[in-house]
């Protein structure tokens, strides 16, 4: 498949999806998916309820295996068979019910499965009060207030919860972020400090994977858009060189990539 | 931050926190004590008599044991019915392997050893065969007290030990030994639960096994683990049963089942799992053997005690409904 968004040239890919297929019993949910993103963009997936974008993003963050086709990232041939691969490989995903858990405390959630340990002699105990203190300058650096640390997510409000779910993501030295319609449950106010979120993760290197319904906010945000139809990605377009319009057509059918 | 701060907002957030339902709700279980003990005592001044005291931590022993294990399990949304029959069935294998002059500690290690075996298949079945907690403990809460029958032929096993005996009757002044490693138990479970990885793992699987594994916690691998302690700690739980009872017997033990869930539950621990402590449900198992401790010795009917522990653990589940 040949797009012109690629004649751009291939450097600074980050992300190469090539020709990647998955079926669920007989329901075909990717058919040789294409699309690339590049280091130190927003990169925006757009398409209808089932069009197959929350497929593609569990594909490429370890959830699920493709039948067919190729992953790479960074140059390296992506072989996962656990969200724990992704996580190493660098590819952090900010998912829509944001993956949080409401029981635990922020620091918690920022640390979880990556908690910080002290040995003493053969047993590993947590390092409660370096991971609060490290949780408390990850959480600063927030352009949204978050309450303290030691306060279980169950009270935060959901634009608080976005924010540390994406402080979860941008931590740990992630090259790749994906965000699954980070702001579909949040009010206006809420939305506008979690683009700007994004928009400073953008800004501090790391490569976006944005899922949005919103087209303003794909326009507003990204620099490239693919396009995903009845499980094809169908078309992609640099955000500067195409209209909201065109993207909508794109996205019904109504014209043909 | 200076020290001085911090005890004031502390202080601030405990006057904060006594206004707050949900705070009674977490702390049902050691309000619920000091009343039931103020009022025993009260009505009986033998109640607070170190030789009372002494027996009502032994007779505590068993279930804080027990308790641990199904806080462990709860706290991943499970619930393992089969607690106490397993516990029954170590007490059988243990009195089997006794009898045949196998010695204390290879019965033991045998009675702990069956009880982990038991617990292995509960995980198992629960987290590879998919098949709801509630489920899977009820059909092996059948089969370990089957087995146990089968295996001792209904017959229960004396067994003469003075270690044994030493065990349930000896101590450090009120302090029998059997409480004592109870409350080991309680620590290392406690160190375990919040210091430990596995432990806010255990948390996060009950509190949103989407969230564990999209982070990359095995919850399957987790749950296996809190059925297999659930099950070592009976069959620990098995060795003092039969050194306070002299015996081995293939008695159902139903009233355990019961009170380690009901500990659990006055303990503030949420039966939607995510939420635990190990203090609670310590405290949990100590009201319950106080309740029926001081209605006997009140000199009220054996009868009142199950309704009364019922009563007390639905009062306490309603409380729960307060907390977030």
């Amino acid at each position: 498949m040949t797009n012109p968004a690629l004649a751009a040239g291939s450097e600074g890919i980050l992300l190469d999806v090539d020709n990647v297929s998955l079926a669920f019993g007989s329901v075909q949910a990717l058919r040789d998916v294409s699309l690339t993103a590049r280091a130190g963009e927003i990169t925006a997936l757009v398409g209808d309820n089932g069009a197959g974008k929350s497929t593609l993003v569990r594909c490429i963050c370890g959830i699920h295996r493709p039948d067919a086709g190729f992953m790479t990232f960074n140059g390296t041939k992506l072989d996962l068979s656990s969200p724990e691969d992704a996580r190493e490989a660098g590819i952090e995903t900010v998912h829509q019910n944001l993956a949080l858990v409401e029981d635990l405390t922020v620091w918690q959630n920022l640390f979880l499965n990556r908690e910080l340990v002290r040995r003493i002699g053969p047993i590993a105990f947590l390092d409660r009060r370096a991971m609060q203190r490290r949780a408390q300058e990850m959480v600063s650096t927030l352009a949204v207030n978050v309450p303290p640390v030691q306060s279980r997510v169950r009270r935060l409000s959901g634009g608080q919860r976005q924010a540390v779910a994406i402080c979860r993501a941008q931590g740990f030295s992630s090259k790749f972020v994906i965000m699954d319609e980070p702001t579909a449950a949040l009010g206006v106010q809420e939305s506008a400090k979690v683009e700007e979120l994004i928009l400073k993760l953008r800004d501090d290197g790391h490569a976006v994977l944005l899922i949005s319904h919103n087209f303003d906010q794909v326009m507003r945000l990204s620099d490239q858009v693919w396009v995903m139809r009845a499980s094809r990605c169908v078309g992609g377009r640099r955000t500067d060189k195409t209209t909201g319009q065109e993207i909508v057509a794109l996205v019904t059918g109504a014209l043909a990539a | 931050m200076p020290s001085t701060t911090v005890a004031a907002s502390q202080s601030e957030t405990w006057s904060l926190r006594l206004k707050d339902a949900g705070f009674w709700a977490d702390w049902a279980a050691l309000v619920g004590l000091i009343v039931l003990v103020i009022v025993f005592e009260v009505a009986n001044p033998t109640f607070l008599s170190a030789g009372n005291i002494q027996s009502i931590l032994l007779g505590a022993a068993i279930l804080i044991i027990l308790s641990i294990g199904q806080t462990f399990v709860i706290a991943t949304a499970g619930i393992d019915l089969s607690i106490a029959s397993v516990m029954t069935l170590g007490a059988v294998v243990f009195g089997q392997a006794y009898s045949r002059g196998w010695g204390l500690v290879p019965s033991s290690i045998l009675a702990v050893g069956t009880g982990g075996v038991v617990g292995v298949i509960n995980g198992l079945l629960v987290a590879k065969g998919k098949i709801t907690d509630f489920i899977v403990t009820l059909g092996t809460l059948s089969a370990a007290s089957g087995a146990a029958l089968i295996l001792a032929d209904g017959k229960p096993v004396t067994i003469i030990n003075t270690s044994l005996l030493q065990l349930s009757t000896g101590g450090l002044g009120v302090l029998g030994w059997t409480f004592i490693i109870a409350a080991i138990f309680a620590v290392v479970a406690h160190v375990t639960l919040f210091h430990t990885r596995f432990g806010t793992h255990v948390l996060a699987t009950g509190g949103s096994p989407e969230a564990a594994n999209a982070t990359g916690i095995s919850t399957e691998r987790i749950k296996i683990a809190v059925y297999t302690i659930s099950g070592l700690l009976a069959g620990f739980g098995a060795i003092l049963l039969i050194a306070r009872i002299g015996a081995a017997e293939p008695a159902a033990n139903t009233s355990f089942l019961l009170n380690s869930v009901a500990a659990v539950v006055l303990g503030g621990v949420s039966l939607f799992g995510g939420r635990a402590t190990i203090v609670g449900p310590v405290l949990g198992a100590l009201l319950l053997t106080v309740l029926v401790n001081g209605l006997t010795l009140l000199g009220v009917s054996q009868f009142y005690q199950p309704l009364s522990v019922g009563i007390v653990v639905v009062l306490a589940a309603l409380l729960t409904r307060y907390q977030r």
